[in-house]
């Protein structure tokens, strides 16, 4: 495998919802290991962007390359891609019929053919990761926001992905839980995961992330390091968003 | 899921000083009512030779009505997952024809349907598997035969000379229809984000049907599915008219036979009603069994 190559690349990619042009030629690509933010105005195509990386969405034209497959309509691309993917949604998406424990398990057994025993294992030890490991045999509506994201976050990496995507996964928490799951995205972060996450939390961005990617209107305006963007945006539109989320 | 649990209201505590300790209008009066009727009722039956002598000779219409239900029911239930999987399924021939088959069956009247069963498909297929169904594959493109046979079978012509089996599957088919309207409406009624979320897991379009949007839809779907093996119960009186025999036409029989209509068909309307809540019941404890932990 060429370490050199970006894990994932993204080339002038299109996608149109009926008459909005949510995507308008966007062209980037993430190394291995990097931690890129996503932010932007809401309808700036940020989440859209995300979901065409694990083929949740199609894309119109240009095309995604993940980790040298690429994600066409072809089902076995897209499940190839997936199961070295993961992904945290806003609404966490924990299966509720299900235990934490099970929400974990299932995907192991079921695509990664572990047993019983070793999928239960990754589970209590992700579990312990993300720092609630009492809270295997509860069902997800029986914990709080926080700790249902959290159990999403060791759901997604218990399938050993090597990318993670986040979409905005603090943005339906109260204010007191996001601390645990940003925390728990820090240290993956430090780990080392390749991670590219939807948010507007600058608190994280400036502690995990190495760029910082600033959309408007389906195309990038600015590529930057987090530093250099909170001190110094390039663009004119950057700077008027910036203004309204730092206050 | 959003959590309303740290803003839960706090409920004002519950009016003391009443003179009964019960509400009386929480009361299932209804239920009293019924367990009282039910006991006069047996009283009198038990008292009386004749309804006695009646009730044993239901006995096996009895047996047939529960035989008809259940096995029917339990088709219904597979045609209406393989129609209902179908109707929210993205291919349009697939959709095509379960739509085609939920429309057509539910305009005609589940009396009709048993009837041209009984009279018109019944009697093409067992004629058909009796003198040999010739199934052939052609190739579209050159018109050669890819594949010949000819299916002959008696056991399987017999089965559709039975009357009990005719009635089972149309019955079956009849239901069959409304239960894939219940199962679609379960399936929508998922979130997107479970699809989504079981696919990003790496599951095709199946395994997250499976493991993830089935269980969930089931569980929504006990009531109304339920309701319908009630109602499947009360319509497998209709039955009689192929001369299936059930417990309606048993007691139509007996009855003509012994001039007592109003001993036998109170009986039957009793028993019917014995069965039916005693089916709801069983429902109920299963809709509590299964429900997801909150």
């Amino acid at each position: 495998m060429n370490s050199v190559q970006p894990i994932i690349q993204i080339e002038n990619v299109h996608k149109r919802f009926g008459k909005v042009h949510a995507l308008r030629g966007v062209t980037l690509s993430v190394q291995r290991g990097e931690v890129l933010v996503l932010i932007g105005p809401s309808g700036s195509g940020k989440s859209t962007l995300l979901r065409c990386i694990n083929g949740l969405e199609h894309v119109d034209s240009g095309q995604v390359i993940v980790d040298d497959i690429p994600v066409t309509q072809s089902a076995k691309n897209i499940n190839a891609v997936r199961a070295e993917v993961g992904i945290v949604f806003q609404q966490f998406n924990l299966f509720p019929h299900l235990t934490v424990l099970q929400n974990i398990t299932l995907a192991q057994r079921v695509i990664r053919k572990r047993s019983a025993a070793e999928s239960e294992e990754v589970a209590q030890r992700l579990l312990a990761k993300v720092g609630i490991p009492e809270k295997a045999d509860a069902y997800p509506a029986q914990l709080s926001g926080g700790q249902q994201q959290r159990v999403a976050i060791a759901r997604a990496l218990a399938m050993n992905p090597k990318i993670m995507l986040f979409d905005e996964p603090t943005s339906a928490l109260d204010p007191e839980m996001i601390k645990e799951v940003l925390d728990a995205m820090l240290v993956l972060a430090k780990e080392g995961m390749t991670m590219v996450v939807v948010s507007h939390e600058m608190g994280f961005a400036r502690a995990a992330a190495n760029r910082i990617v600033f959309m408007d209107e389906g195309t990038l305006i600015e590529d930057t390091t987090p530093a250099q963007l909170y001190t110094n945006p390039r663009e004119e539109r950057t700077r008027q968003f910036l203004s309204k989320i730092l206050h | 899921m959003p959590d309303f649990g740290s803003r839960a209201v706090s409920l004002p505590p519950a009016r003391t000083g009443r003179a009964l300790p019960v509400n009386l209008e929480r009361v299932p009066w209804w239920i009293i009512i019924l367990i009282l009727a039910g006991v006069l009722a047996a009283l009198v039956i038990f008292t009386s030779p004749d309804y006695t002598s009646i009730i044993t000779l239901l006995g096996s219409g009895i047996y047939l009505t529960l035989y008809v239900t259940f096995l029917a029911y339990f088709l219904a239930l597979i045609f209406g997952l393989i129609a209902g999987l179908m109707r929210v399924s993205r291919n349009p021939i697939l959709y095509t024809i379960s739509t085609l088959y939920v429309e057509v069956i539910r305009g005609i009247p589940l009396l009709v349907q048993i009837l041209y069963f009984f009279y018109v498909i019944a009697p093409f297929f067992a004629d058909g598997f009796s003198k040999g169904i010739a199934i052939t594959l052609p190739n579209v493109f050159t018109g050669e035969t890819l594949f010949s046979a000819t299916l002959r079978s008696e056991e399987l012509a017999e089965l559709f000379r039975s009357e009990v089996n005719e009635g089972i599957i149309a019955l079956a088919i009849g239901y069959g229809a409304y239960l894939a309207e219940v199962y679609r409406a379960g399936i929508e009624a998922i979130p997107r984000g479970q699809m989504e979320a079981a696919r990003s897991l790496g599951m095709s379009y199946i395994q997250a049907m499976r493991y993830v949007i089935l269980p969930q839809a089931i569980r929504i779907i006990l009531p109304p599915l339920g309701n319908d093996f009630v109602s499947m119960l009360k319509d497998s009186a209709l039955t009689s008219a192929i001369s299936v025999k059930e417990l309606t036409l048993w007691t139509r029989q007996r009855s003509a036979n012994t001039f007592r209509p109003l001993e036998h068909w109170t009986i039957a309307a009793l028993l019917y009603l014995v069965m039916t809540l005693g089916l709801s019941l069983i429902v109920r404890y299963l809709e509590r069994k299964f429900a997801i932990p909150k």
